[in-house]
């Protein structure tokens, strides 16, 4: 258990160390803070999105330990306490994008680009670890990601195209 | 005809904002912070109907960390709504809460925790009032008048008519009426509304996820009495709108007042289920409709009577009465045509603008309606509908001018491409259905949303001192439809320049001159007309200083793609765009232009004429493929093929984009979305589980096409609109694929499965009766 203080108005508050792109953090938390609200407002990475906080549209999507998709909604900053994330802000190294993010561009999977981080985490995560899916496997991939703009069709596009592989539809 | 040899337009360049989407670091309004922000909420009325006898908020006063909590005496009492007659809505609820989720008080807290307390310590007593839910019954004498200016309930009534509709009915051949009912549905953008208000040194600032940002300055600056000079809207990066981020609400207005008590800026931000109270979402109806045809089908008139459910108060809903009858004449030639609609209230929330604004569920009961005269008279839907198509310059029977319109060269593409003589002819197996169906929209509304004389569109354009780059400047907003990236290619098409060194400031009302902003899919036309003009002058003053330098005359000098050359003197070395415009600059100061734009007069005189009216309107086909399990009802879409005649392309994988994006929206209002309410007015699935959006799963594999040739006269480079059009012949598509398949027509939306298996079991316990 992390180390906890209890303030005037007998609030625990906990200190948690948290890494994200592989920089720790130590901060106080509540016992309620969501992680999705530690990652945007006390390390203001605001590409984690919030879209409906109940785990149903996968803007909040970041990696844990590198490499599972998990609704940051859904998890507690005291939960998280010594684990490893990536958020969208460490998908690309310095100025290069990653090839998905440039697949993403080159096949206007993008429109308001508000799903689009969890989008390109989820990505991630699939091709990670299944680098050669089918057209199935990548809608399985990312239907926890609700878009309303594109209607998918050029997301999975993208991403069979960054698997190198021959573009659906 | 067109001139297709373009260097910037008609290619898919990557999308202006693409980087900062993709890396995360694009910042949208609830990303937004400010030194010694505060949060701010407001409270819902949790009934449906009552009468407000008091508030207390003494108690949550007393919470450590909350600034402010207002309710109606302290915000303006002035009611705002979308036309002077029909202005019905208050910042806060003052005598009456008009459905679950009015707006009746609001807080500013340190933190949004502490706003969630304070709203749970206010106190308001209530007498609780028998709510109208039912639009259908909401004139009837038992039901309370919710609004006291409406009779009856009625908000709107619409009585048009074209010819002598009786007459049209007596020549017939074939009079046929159809019924068919349609459902709540909602524009659901993944981000929710939010806004940060920042009332200092007498100015008010705002920021908000907004479709307009000049509307929204109109709006606030009406509403607080202040000039509008002094109210400065910027919408930042906005996470889809769809109609639903056109008009402000109760954020705008309450934010800034609590800005103004409390002299910090306020951030008010609504969670998913506030979205579906207060976002504004489809009105459902019910649509009765007679249509009178000659020995061939072709329509003699048309009889539409609807009435809608408009929700709590008018919201944009005047307009979308008149849609759902005015766009209807457009895809086929109705030479004589009749319009009745009534918008009703009821103590629901309030509907407003979505996606195809109010035309899409019209279109499908026309559409279903078409399929049952066509099958009643043994025609083929593709032939019905090739014998009644649209043809170019012509006019609509409600004073619509049609130019350019390939609805026949649609219908006969997407009959080839869905193969759907040879299907028709050999059949399809059994389950197995094809279903197809038209649809029309405005390039932009020919009149503003607000009485006013001021231009539609306006821009201006720097280039920057050394020729490097140049900035368009343009209250247009990108709500992800791509309208920076095809106007910086419009931009640097006219400037003889390149997209890639294009910049943008949009979006501000004090930095970009005015543009009314991303509604009725106006900004390719409209603010692409203005942004050509500019686009155009710079190269004039381009090509008049390239004349100096070169001692060439102007009108030998062309500039393409930033170089500037001799049409008849091929060895003279080229000079850049950016020696020139550094030239320039040295010589005569900043190389700037400006464009504007304001359409034409267009339409008839009589009541509701301009509703409608546009400079241009797209044309489009869906052809639907579906496969019917008769056991389950469950719907499997094998394939759906969209061709459209929207102009000259601008940016095809934008475009195809804006397709898909449509139709899917289509498809999930077809299969699967509706709001569900409980007896008390409550909605029962205010959130993305329970209201079915479609997954990556659930998606059909879709055709996209465009006819290559089109060009509109009024449109800059022959361009019109996409991004509303492709909504509306989704639903009847897929009804009568679905009615193809089995025979059976289920006359309300969605088609859910149950619906499906439910009249599929009705027809066979007749067939064996």
């Amino acid at each position: 258990m992390s180390n906890m203080i209890i303030d005037k108005d007998g609030v625990r508050r906990y200190v948690v160390s948290i890494t994200v792109n592989g920089d720790e953090y130590t901060k106080m938390v509540k016992s309620n803070t969501l992680l999705v609200n530690f990652l945007r407002d006390a390390l203001d990475l605001t590409g984690t999105k919030k879209g409906c906080e109940l785990g149903d549209c996968g803007s909040c999507t970041v990696l844990l330990d590198g490499k599972t998709p998990i609704n940051s909604c859904l998890m507690l900053a005291v939960e998280a306490d010594g684990r490893e994330f990536i958020t969208v802000e460490g998908v690309a190294s310095h100025e290069k994008l990653d090839h998905i993010q440039e697949k993403f561009i080159e096949h206007g999977a993008l429109q308001c680009g508000y799903c689009t981080p969890g989008m390109i985490l989820s990505a991630k995560a699939l091709l990670t670890r299944n680098p050669k899916p089918t057209e199935h496997e990548v809608r399985e991939a990312i239907a926890g990601n609700l878009c309303r703009c594109t209607g998918y069709i050029n997301i999975i596009k993208a991403i069979m195209d960054a698997s190198g592989q021959e573009i659906p539809m | 005809m067109s001139e297709k040899n373009f260097n910037v337009i008609g290619k898919g360049k990557p999308r202006y904002d693409g980087r900062v989407k993709v890396t995360g670091a694009a910042k949208y309004c609830g990303d937004l912070k400010f030194p010694n922000m505060l949060y701010g909420k407001m409270l819902g009325s949790p009934y449906a109907h009552a009468k407000i006898l008091s508030i207390d908020t003494s108690e949550a006063m007393k919470i450590p960390g909350v600034k402010a909590v207002i309710t109606a005496k302290d915000v303006p009492s002035l009611k705002y709504g979308i036309s002077p007659a029909r202005w019905d809505e208050n910042c806060l609820c003052i005598e009456k809460a008009l459905f679950v989720g009015d707006k009746v008080a609001a807080v500013a807290c340190v933190d949004e925790e502490t706003c969630y307390k304070a709203l749970k310590a206010i106190k308001v007593e209530y007498e609780v009032l028998k709510p109208v839910l039912d639009y259908m019954h909401a004139d009837e004498d038992d039901m309370p008048q919710i609004h006291e200016k409406y009779a009856k309930n009625i908000n709107t009534e619409i009585h048009q008519e074209f010819g002598d509709i009786k007459k049209a009915f007596a020549e017939a051949h074939y009079v046929r009426t159809d019924t068919f009912v349609g459902q709540r549905c909602y524009q659901c953008p993944i981000e929710p509304h939010s806004a940060v208000c920042i009332w200092q040194d007498n100015k008010l600032t705002v920021y908000s996820s907004t479709q307009s940002v000049h509307y929204f300055q109109h709006y606030i600056a009406r509403e607080f009495e202040l000039p509008m000079g002094d109210v400065r809207v910027i919408a930042p990066f906005v996470g889809g709108g769809f109609g639903g981020k056109l008009e402000p609400t109760g954020l705008e207005f309450n934010g800034a007042a609590l800005s103004r008590i409390t002299g910090r800026p306020v951030k008010m931000f609504y969670d998913r289920q506030e979205m579906f109270q207060h976002n504004r979402g489809r009105h459902q109806g019910t649509y009765k409709i007679t249509s009178g045809v000659d020995k061939d089908g072709k329509i003699l008139g048309c009889h539409v009577d609807f009435q809608t459910d408009g929700g709590a108060y008018t919201s944009l809903g005047i307009a979308t009465a008149y849609y759902a009858g005015a766009l209807l004449p457009l895809t086929y030639e109705i030479p004589v045509y009749k319009f009745d609609n009534r918008r009703m209230y009821t103590n629901l929330p309030a509907c407003g603008a979505h996606r195809g604004h109010g035309a899409p569920q019209p279109k499908y009961a026309f559409e279903s309606h078409m399929d049952n005269i066509a099958k009643a008279m043994g025609i083929d839907p593709l032939d019905i509908r090739l014998r009644n198509a649209r043809r170019p310059n012509t006019e609509t029977v409600n004073n619509f001018k049609v130019n350019s319109c390939g609805m026949k060269e649609c219908l006969e593409r997407a009959g080839e491409l869905s193969d759907w003589r040879k299907k028709k002819k050999e059949g399809l197996p059994k389950g197995r259905g094809i279903g197809i169906s038209t649809g029309s929209f405005v390039t932009g509304a020919g009149y503003p949303i607000y009485r006013t004389d001021l231009p539609h569109a306006s821009c201006m354009i720097r280039v920057h001192e050394d020729g490097t780059s140049a900035t368009l400047y343009s209250g247009t907003v990108d709500i992800g439809q791509g309208s920076h990236t095809i106007l910086c290619q419009m931009a640097a098409e006219a400037m003889g320049y390149r997209y890639e060194n294009m910049k943008m400031v949009a979006s501000d009302t004090e930095t970009c001159p005015l543009d009314f902003g991303a509604y009725a899919s106006r900004q390719t036309l409209m603010s692409g007309s203005a942004v050509k003009q500019a686009g155009e002058e710079i190269k004039r003053q381009i090509i008049d200083m390239a004349s100096t330098m070169l001692n060439l005359p102007p009108e030998d000098l062309k500039c393409e793609l930033g170089v500037i050359s001799s049409i008849s003197r091929p060895k003279v070395a080229p000079i850049t765009f950016e020696e020139v415009a550094r030239r320039f600059f040295v010589l005569r100061g900043p190389l700037i232009a400006k464009g504007v734009y304001t359409p034409p007069r267009l339409g008839g005189t009589f009541k509701g004429a301009p509703v409608g009216t546009s400079p241009a309107y797209s044309f489009c086909v869906q052809a639907a493929e579906v496969q019917i399990d008769e056991e389950t009802g469950k719907i499997d879409v094998e394939r759906v093929w969209d061709v459209h005649d929207v102009g000259q392309v601008i940016n095809p994988v934008n475009l195809h984009g804006q397709v898909h994006g449509a139709l899917y929206m289509g498809l999930g209002e077809t299969i699967w979305e509706q709001v569900h309410f409980d007896s008390n007015g409550k909605i029962v699935n205010g959130n993305l589980g329970g209201y079915m959006i479609m997954t990556a799963l659930d998606m059909p594999p879709i055709t996209s096409e465009v006819l290559e040739d089109s060009y509109e006269i009024a449109g800059p480079w022959g361009a019109k609109e996409v991004g509303e059009g492709a909504t509306n012949p989704t639903i009847g598509a897929f009804r009568n694929a679905i009615f193809d398949a089995m025979g059976v027509s289920v006359n309300s939306v969605p088609l859910t499965y149950e619906k499906v298996w439910r009249a599929l079991k009705e027809k066979r316990e007749s067939e064996n009766k």
